[in-house]
């Protein structure tokens, strides 16, 4: 009997031509040829749209004056305009974008729900009722105001994302953290957290209130460094750490057992991609206002477009910062003096585009 | 580093893993074992003190009625369930001591009804298996590469490999998904109704590759299954339980008798043998009119993957 335990070895040849390797010394990885070019593309637009949205305005500058301003020269107007006007802006958007991109793909692929977002769990909805009811209070307590209100409420915004995902992952947790009981205590969650934040606009002054609807709708608008380095700073430490967990998100695609029986411990790693998920995303809706859409809709774009049966990561995140400086680009230079919102630009970029999506995806199923 | 060398390295891998049969008593041969195992969900108690020795290179048929335990020992086994009291010991070792990786390394498990995200191809779900070996800088080894090789040929699924495991019929899919397993490149094997949901033909198609797979590795294999006529031509040993104990355990024509159809299932049955292979085939006696077709009528249906 023991002499028939050995498994006679696969031809040494033996290749698996679905999954081709790509391995430098101890490093291997499948190399995926669609989702490498979506990327490519990606990146390619997004340096294209950022160059353009450094260049153009109402004071536009020639792309190689922009560039020639960057690496040092230009004169004193271009450099107040692109250093310290739209480069922050820009930049702002751009980290932002990224975040909410790949704050989306984790949250999507560890509930196993198209549908799960930052902004459908309640994470977006809590930063902005916490940074709603310090903008209104702000005004007719004048505890705080001016200078500590502007850099306390990045802050408060953090806080009440993270804290409303702990309060969503505490109440759907029963020895184990269910996808399904996640979405629905996340859906119930959002809508507690909007009406907080509707009823502290009712109560508000109007004048608080207007300020309070402005950030809600989510701006980029007078973004300046101060804005950019807390998140880019953070960012820069939460983006690698994500990726070198998101290995496990491949295994956590399946049902509980099998998850387990591959090896991962599930809840530790769900609620370690979950609250990383979270914070990216309540830092990004700090830094700019909660900007709709763009954690729901990238990921699932840049699923199909990739042909992938779970949101890439990478590339949910290039996606997302395109989306965002594109749509601030639209916002600021279609519609004159009127400077609309981009959280409102986004929504109308990104809604048709996961509508046609779904639609077509559902006719592929069905015919 | 070759091919040949990383194919060598990985069986080599397994072999180490298992001390081999020249161990003085039946028990030291053993690499899986139960040791006074209680188990239940919430206050329920479902198995009770139970002691099982799986019987290295044999095949295994775990049977008995609805909710007799048989998918939760099955669980537990696999380091999926708790112990209420007692311990699984894996190379004799508490299995749930270890990490999930170690146990994932040494012990693969099919559940009843996996589930694979929409859109996932064979070969990817097949890949999947090899997750206890990788991290996040080796994704796709050599090794990982012609461990799925191997598994997708035994399985007789290369030609399925670039398809959509929700396209594929329910025998591809159990195939697939026993690739995986097979994948992860353990010698016990823990099969939770591997043939449930699929028609007769390809219920006696994947016994066919588990009892094929068995002869040619000697992989130790644990499985449950419902069908007691396939449970007797496939296994080498049957454990059969009820109400959460082991009611008897053996070959299978010393398991499958009238009397432990009797006690067991409450079913009057003849036991005569197999035509084709000689082994104890279940004839229940009744009809129309008898009283086991209201029985069977009455019960409750199956309760999933809890029961």
């Amino acid at each position: 009997m023991t002499e028939s335990v050995r498994v006679p070895p696969a031809a040494p040849a033996a290749r698996v031509r679905e999954r081709k390797p790509l391995r430098v010394g101890p490093l291997s990885t499948v190399l995926r040829p669609r989702p490498l070019l979506v990327l490519l593309g990606g990146l390619v637009a997004l340096v294209v749209v950022f160059a353009c949205d450094l260049a153009l305005g109402d004071y536009p500058i020639s792309p190689l004056g922009v560039l020639r301003t960057l690496l040092g020269g230009g004169d004193a107007g271009d450099r107040l305009v692109v250093l310290q006007l739209r480069l922050p802006r820009a930049l702002t958007g751009l980290l932002v974008g990224a975040a909410l991109g790949l704050s989306g793909a984790i949250t999507q692929a560890v509930v196993r729900n198209p549908l799960a977002s930052p902004d459908l769990l309640g994470v977006t909805s809590g930063a902005g009722a916490a940074a709603t009811a310090v903008i209104v209070t702000s005004g007719t307590l004048g505890g705080i105001s001016g200078a500590v209100a502007a850099f306390g409420l990045p802050v408060i915004a953090l806080l009440g994302g993270v804290v409303t995902a702990g309060l969503v992952a505490l109440l759907a947790y029963r020895g184990g953290v269910d996808s399904f009981r996640l979405v629905l205590v996340g859906i119930g969650m959002n809508a507690l957290t909007v009406n907080a934040t509707l009823w502290l606009l009712t109560i508000g002054e109007t004048q608080d209130a207007g300020r309070a609807m402005v950030w809600l709708t989510g701006s980029l608008n007078a973004r300046d460094w101060d804005n950019v380095v807390p998140v880019g700073l953070a960012l820069l430490v939460l983006v690698p750490l994500t990726l070198l967990g998101c290995h496990a998100l491949g295994a956590l695609q399946f049902d509980d057992d099998t998850v387990r029986e591959l090896g991962v411990r599930v809840n530790v790693a769900r609620g370690a991609l979950l609250l990383s998920a979270a914070v990216l995303a309540s830092l990004a809706t700090a830094a700019a206002g909660p900007i709709a859409f763009v954690a729901l809709a990238t990921p699932q774009i840049a699923l199909r477009m990739a042909g992938v049966p779970r949101p890439p990561l990478v590339v949910s995140m290039v996606l997302g910062a395109l989306l965002v400086v594109a749509s601030d680009l639209v916002s600021r230079t279609l519609f004159g003096s009127l400077q609309l919102p981009v959280g409102v630009v986004t929504a109308v970029l990104g809604a048709p585009y996961l509508i046609y999506l779904l639609v077509h995806r559902y006719r592929e199923v069905h015919t | 580093m070759t091919a040949s060398h990383t194919a060598n390295d990985a069986v080599a891998h397994t072999d180490a893993d298992s001390p081999s049969g020249h161990g003085a008593s039946e028990t030291a041969r053993n690499r899986l074992r139960a040791r006074d195992l209680s188990l239940g969900y919430g206050d329920r108690v479902v198995v009770d003190g139970l002691d099982l020795d799986v019987v290295d290179g044999t095949i295994t048929g775990v049977i008995g009625p609805n909710g007799c335990g048989k998918s939760t020992l099955l669980r537990a086994l696999g380091r999926l369930l708790q112990p209420k009291r007692g311990s699984v010991l894996l190379d004799g070792e508490p299995i749930h001591r270890m990490s999930t990786k170690e146990v994932a390394r040494r012990l693969g498990l099919l559940p009843q009804s996996p589930a694979a995200p929409e859109g996932l191809c064979v070969a990817d779900l097949v890949a999947r298996g090899r997750h206890p070996h990788q991290a996040w800088y080796r994704q796709w080894s050599s090794d990982d590469e012609s461990a799925v090789a191997e598994a997708l040929a035994l399985t007789g699924i290369e030609d399925l490999a670039d398809r959509s495991v929700d396209e594929l019929s329910g025998g591809q899919r159990q195939r697939a998904w026993l690739s995986m397993a097979l994948a992860q490149g353990t010698d016990l094997l823990l099969l939770d109704e591997p043939t449930t949901y699929l028609d007769l033909s390809h219920q006696v198609d994947v016994l066919e590759l588990i009892g094929r797979l068995h002869a040619e590795s000697g992989r130790t294999v644990v499985m449950v299954l419902h069908d007691l006529n396939l449970a007797a031509r496939y296994a080498d040993r049957l454990v059969a339980m009820s109400e959460g104990r082991i009611a008897a355990e053996g070959v299978p024509e010393e398991v499958l008798t009238e009397r432990l159809l009797r006690e067991v299932f409450d079913l009057s049955a003849r036991v005569i043998p197999d035509p084709v292979t000689g082994t104890p085939m279940v004839v229940p006696v009744g009809g129309r009119q008898s009283g086991v077709r209201n029985r069977m009528v009455s019960e409750p249906g199956r309760t999933g993957p809890d029961e």
